[in-house]
């Protein structure tokens, strides 16, 4: 597959009141067109900044970023899907999941129809016409979700879009994403706190360091596809989490450390 | 005769006492209590001198019964529990005001009682003030006349001349003078910063003036010192600073994240600006909405005390002048009335607005 995002060599430094703070370090990334990379580390480790520089809501210090356009020009580069939601409360969820197409001016029955077709795939086609405050938070992520696929970007960005939700209705909305993204297999940047998220959904798990976060090491889940939630019992599921583990355990350390 | 009314409202209220039979003993409880304390009072000759000592108590023991009342109401009685704590407490404190009075112990040359401020209320509604060619809804009883002779227009001439028009027109005018320009600085203030600080102080400092000192200023500025410009003038500038403000709150208060997700879609400029910004400060807008028709009422019928031949507030001065007291009190009413209504007026518009607001 040839590559569809080109981070190289990412810098993000923050100016503070006590001088220059370095976020991100040397920081190089290459995601496959198809691919689905999630990226792990200890908190604080610069990891949505670095999301957040790929969406273009943030600016990179020194480093270049590069979506690979597709054959439709027309065809949004990325969209992301944040940790909060970020759908609109003024609007019904028909009216959320078909923003992005009515941002790029498609009619009214075109985007409808797009917009109540991801609903119905989300389970949340009779809610069509409800407000966000009628509804409860797993079911605003799958609108928030429902939002960026209905708009079709080169590139899914994700926040740890479920980092909000309990851990039953976590697990639920995994398995949707996993069912959901085999079916389409779109490129997708998937940030984490999470190892079984990340060894689940990815094909690629790609490990942070505490600050200032650069790419430690990347770890290739060759798990078979289509997973489910049994997955997370098998042995060579467990073999590489602890893998990961022992990993990303010295990073947890080291941003104790930093933070005491 | 307040203590019996109080007691049938309480057995009004109750609709559960057979099945909490703790209840009807503590209404029991409560209302000898109350029977004993005006007793108490009446036989030691207490009202004439403690009479507020005596209502407090009284009152006091109203709510304690109400709210022991309230905790069994059943779920579907709750709205009418509420509806009658919204409406009984007024009306409680109205019988009161009326029996204060004709027992002797209020002037009633300075506190007519209630019953006389609604007939006075009747009586400037039915009639017409020769002196100052004016009446309190223009003349009703001449519609159907004018509606043959004239039609609609000889109406509006009708109700033109009126005390509520004059109010509610110098109201409405100010209050869409100054709300539009408020709306869109605050807008402003909300999205630049540079606005914002240069603004910041200058605002905060003319918002705390109180209006009605600047009245003077306007008369000045205006061609007609006595004509309608000055007040419009000072309702306007009332309402401005208060949407301003709130209007640039609400902006602020904008969850960031939202306004990211919409550039990240693609909205820029306007696209932004009315899907975002606007239904994201609404909520804000309208409570700064709110604030200035209240303000824009106050302000209008303190300048009609001052200075004006017409208006609510004009009236209410001009039977306190000659000393026609319930009259006095029946203008009171009339801006109390217009208040309310304006205040549900906005709400109307408010929940048709917004839409997603629960």
């Amino acid at each position: 597959m040839p590559p569809k995002v080109i981070a190289t060599a990412i810098e993000k430094v923050y100016e503070t009141a006590v001088g220059p703070f370095t976020a991100i370090h040397d920081f190089s990334l290459t995601v496959d067109d198809g691919e689905f990379v999630c990226i792990v580390g200890p908190s604080g480790c610069g990891k949505s900044t670095f999301l957040r520089i790929v969406a273009g809501l943030d600016q990179q210090s020194d480093g270049t970023v590069l979506i690979v356009p597709g054959s439709d020009p027309r065809k949004p580069t990325n969209n992301v899907v944040f940790q909060e939601y970020a759908i609109f409360p003024w609007k019904t969820l028909l009216d959320n999941v078909a923003f992005g197409l009515q941002m790029r001016g498609i009619g009214k029955a075109a985007r409808y129809a797009v917009a109540l077709d991801w609903l119905e795939r989300v389970g949340l086609r009779k809610f069509a016409h409800y407000y966000p405050h009628q509804i409860s938070g797993g079911m605003k992520q799958r609108v928030s979700i429902a939002r960026a696929l209905a708009n079709d970007p080169e590139v899914l960005l994700m926040d740890e879009p479920l980092g909000a939700l309990d851990a039953q209705t976590r697990t639920v909305l995994q398995e949707e994403l996993l069912r959901i993204w085999e079916a389409n297999r779109k490129t997708v940047i998937y940030i984490t706190h999470s190892l079984d998220e990340a060894i689940l959904l990815g094909d690629r798990v790609v490990l942070m360091t505490a600050t200032p976060g650069t790419c430690k090491e990347i770890f290739t889940v060759d798990l078979p596809r289509p997973r489910t939630i049994e997955l997370t019992g098998s042995a060579a599921y467990t073999d590489l989490k602890l893998k990961i583990w022992e990993s990303l355990r010295v990073e947890v350390d080291r941003a104790m450390e930093a933070q005491r | 005769m307040a203590v019996t009314e109080i007691e049938s409202k309480k057995s009004q209220a109750s609709p559960q006492q057979g099945t909490d039979p703790s209840l009807g003993k503590s209404l029991l409880g409560y209302g000898s209590a109350l029977l004993l304390w005006g007793l108490l009072f009446w036989i030691t000759g207490s009202w004439q001198t403690y009479w507020w000592l005596g209502l407090t108590v009284i009152f006091v023991l109203v709510t304690v019964a109400a709210n022991r009342v309230g905790r069994v109401v059943p779920l579907r009685h709750r709205r009418r529990y509420e509806q009658l704590l919204a409406f009984g407490f007024p009306l409680l404190l109205l019988i009161a005001w009326e029996w204060l009075v004709r027992g002797g112990i209020l002037n009633a040359r300075w506190f007519p009682p209630p019953t006389r401020i609604a007939v006075a209320l009747y009586d400037l509604t039915v009639s017409y003030d020769q002196f100052n060619e004016t009446s309190l809804l223009g003349r009703p009883w001449l519609i159907p006349t004018r509606l043959l002779t004239e039609g609609w227009p000889g109406v509006a001439a009708l109700f033109a001349e009126s005390h509520v028009f004059a109010t509610l027109s110098r109201v409405f005018l100010g209050f869409f003078i100054g709300a539009v320009p408020g709306i869109f600085l605050g807008m402003i203030m909300g999205m630049n910063r540079t606005v914002r600080l240069m603004l910041d102080t200058t605002m905060s400092a003319a918002y705390v003036l109180p209006k009605i000192a600047i009245f003077p200023i306007m008369m000045l500025l205006f061609a007609d010192p006595f004509g309608e410009g000055p007040k419009v003038a000072v309702v306007a500038i009332s309402a401005f600073f208060l949407v301003a403000i709130n209007t640039m709150v609400g902006v602020r208060d904008i969850d960031p994240v939202l306004i990211q997700a919409a550039r990240n879609y693609g909205a820029k400029g306007w696209q932004l600006f009315y899907h975002v910004i606007i239904p994201g400060a609404l909520p804000v807008i309208f409570a700064g909405l709110r604030l200035a028709l209240g303000t824009a009422l106050i302000v209008i019928v303190a300048i009609e005390f001052v200075r004006a031949k017409k208006g609510v507030g004009f009236m209410t001065y001009y039977y306190w002048e000659i000393l026609s007291t319930e009259k006095m009190y029946a203008g009171l009413v009339v801006v109390m009335v217009l208040g309310v209504l304006l205040t549900y007026g906005l709400q109307w518009v408010e929940k048709r607005a917004m839409p997603w607001e629960k």
